[in-house]
């Protein structure tokens, strides 16, 4: 399954905890990744983006593709994806979301639902439901020895290009005029448009930033373990409960869910069982979503009358 | 309320009449002699009134009192397990076949009820994360049970088969009046309010954290039943039959039939067997199928832009009201 434990040379206690905490906090890397859109979509929509999981699946095949046919490295392999899911994510909003701004809440999750739906049967379609694999030199970087340790580099790697991503967006949303737009559609789409905010291309913009940070995730997971059409249900539902569990709707709440929640689960499946591994994560969502449900870094909403 | 004694009796005689004549006119189509029911359309036939039955119970949670739940799937394995837990231990007769059915009602309705009282208070999306995270739990939970209890990742096979087609018939049929004749009391009224607004039928006195978890057991308990149903009509059960996935086909019953309307479910559990007995061989284009119904359905029920009103105005649909605003920022 997702992450098979490789017990690597470190065999000391100490050794071996340290070998957990960089696997979950790479798998962690990837749920951040992929809850920074749903938590952006979130804030500025109130829509849970159940097919956010479909575009990272999309964004893996993309990658795929372009290795394949292409020979393309890393890194215009993901530019490829990101620039194609990017396309996607505005199209599913244009078709599906845009006509029911209004609607009630529970119409557009459903919407969402059968757009989830749609990709991953429209890729079982085209491409099989079988599952496929990355040219094993395609995302390999080695890795170090630091004593007893083994550091895998490609873990590392995969923790470089989150980082730098998340300090790239913040910039985005916090200093240049789109992301004033999207920060002030999020707090009152009426105010912002009585503003003179373009509210529908704030609204783009932010599915433009969520998709492309999807295909990375889309990339990198394809890369590190294997992908097939209905990948994206998984990974979707743990970013998401990454985004709740650090308060959706809010960006650095969003890295911290996915940092806890990889690592949370890796040390359970190597300590308890790993069986009980995606339970873990669906009891942390409801636990978060009874005792805090605004997040741990969540500003709580009274809901008006 | 325009429901006098003798309209009540009226309406109920021609209900029994009703369901009389549908089960007779089976019953003979299935005779040997007759044969248009055969044995393979038999088992379609109790497929659909299982689901029917599923679908029912769903609709009162989510489309009757419009609390959104995506985890039915995890109650209706509460059900089959229970049963199957109680029949392979048991011998078969009329009294144990009752008996099993029943308790995987009732388990299912006792784990609806402590999930409701806590999940309950959660609103509208977040209720509808909360259920697809329990009904999962339950799924894992299920996985890992040992081999002789539940079976673990491989199920419960070799089940006793139980259920006939009377008894799936009579079940979904019991549940349909239950749900219809609930839907005409003061109850029923009461639970719809908690769906149009929440605040204001407390105003009115409304105790809405009781509606919520009287629609919460009995839609649970139906799940039980048609659970229990299940198990004794395929023989086996495993806990990756009862994932998302499934809680998500009988959503789109209920979506399809039109949320809150109990006729339309059983309707709509009829034709998307048949579109499904169609499309048999062709898995991928009956899912691409449903996820078009899904979105389409949704967008000409609530669509907001020119066009889509201009045509819900021309074919007269009614666009649906559902509690929980959309709009930022409130």
């Amino acid at each position: 399954m997702m992450h098979s434990i490789v017990l690597q040379k470190g065999t000391g206690k100490v050794e071996q905890f340290i070998q957990q905490l960089i696997n979950g906090i790479s798998i962690g890397s990837i749920y951040a990744l992929i809850a920074l859109g749903y938590t952006m979509v979130y804030g500025i929509i109130k829509l849970i983006n159940f097919a956010h999981g479909d575009i990272l699946m999309i964004g893996g095949y993309v990658g795929l593709g372009c290795v394949l046919f292409f020979n393309m490295s890393f890194i215009p392999a993901v530019l490829i994806a990101m620039v194609v899911c990017a396309a996607l994510g505005v199209f599913t909003e244009k078709v599906a979301y845009k006509p029911l701004r209004n609607a009630p809440r529970i119409a557009v999750l459903i919407t969402a639902i059968g757009v989830s739906f749609l990709l991953e049967y429209l890729m079982v379609y085209f491409f099989k439901a079988s599952s496929r694999t990355y040219p094993s030199d395609f995302f390999s970087f080695g890795s170090i020895n630091l004593g007893s340790i083994t550091i895998s580099m490609d873990k590392m790697m995969v923790m470089l290009i989150t980082i730098v991503l998340m300090v790239l967006i913040q910039i985005v949303i916090k200093k240049t005029k789109l992301g004033k737009s999207i920060r002030a559609v999020s707090s009152d789409q009426d105010a912002a448009l009585l503003m003179g905010v373009s509210v529908d291309n704030a609204i783009s913009f932010t599915f433009i930033i969520g998709s492309a940070l999807a295909a990375v995730a889309g990339v990198m997971y394809g890369a590190m373990f294997t992908i097939n059409p209905l990948m994206g249900m998984q990974p979707g539902i743990k970013a998401f409960v990454a985004a709740v569990f650090g308060g959706i709707g809010n960006i650095p709440g969003a890295i911290l869910g996915g940092m806890l929640l990889g690592v949370t689960e890796t040390l359970v499946s190597a300590y308890l069982s790993s069986s009980i591994k995606d339970a873990v994560a669906f009891a942390i969502l409801i636990i978060v979503l009874l005792v805090r449900p605004s997040g741990l870094l969540g500003k709580n909403v009274k809901e008006k009358v | 309320m325009g429901y006098d004694n003798k309209a009540r009796i009226k309406s109920s005689i021609k209900a029994i009449i009703f369901v009389g004549v549908i089960y007779g006119i089976m019953k003979i189509l299935m005779l040997p002699q007759i044969n248009i029911i055969n044995p393979f359309y038999q088992t379609i036939i109790m497929k659909i009134f299982i689901e029917i039955t599923l679908a029912l119970g769903l609709n009162l949670i989510t489309g009757i009192t419009g609390q959104f739940s995506l985890g039915h799937a995890g109650f209706m394995s509460i059900g089959a397990y229970t049963a199957a837990f109680i029949m392979l231990r048991t011998t078969v007769n009329v009294g144990m076949i009752f008996a099993a059915t029943l308790a995987g009602g009732i388990v299912a309705g006792l784990v609806g009820l402590l999930i409701g009282i806590p999940t309950l208070r959660l609103k509208g999306d977040y209720l509808a994360i909360a259920t697809l995270g329990l009904g999962e739990i339950i799924r894992i939970l299920l996985q890992t049970t040992s081999k002789d209890f539940l079976g673990g990742a491989a199920g419960l096979s070799s089940i006793p088969i139980f259920a006939n087609f009377e008894g799936v018939f009579f079940v979904a049929v019991i549940c349909f009046f239950s749900i219809s004749n609930l839907m005409k009391s003061s109850y029923g009224r009461a639970l719809i309010s908690v769906r149009e607004d929440e605040i204001a039928s407390e105003a009115m006195g409304v105790n809405v954290t009781n509606m919520k978890l009287l629609a919460f057991i009995m839609g649970t308990f139906f799940a039980g039943v048609a659970g229990a149903m299940y198990a004794g009509y395929v023989g086996f059960v495993q806990p990756k039959d009862f994932g998302f996935m499934k809680s998500i086909e009988i959503l789109m019953i209920v979506v399809l039939g039109g949320l809150g309307n109990i006729r339309g479910t059983v309707i709509a559990a009829i034709v998307l067997n048949i579109i499904g007995v169609i499309l048999q061989d062709f898995s991928e284009i009956r899912m691409i199928l449903y996820a078009l119904l899904l979105i389409i359905i949704m967008v000409i029920k609530s669509g907001e832009t020119p066009w889509i009103q201009k045509l819900r105005a021309a074919m007269n649909i009614k666009s649906f009201k559902f509690n929980g605003k959309n709009k930022a920022g409130t």
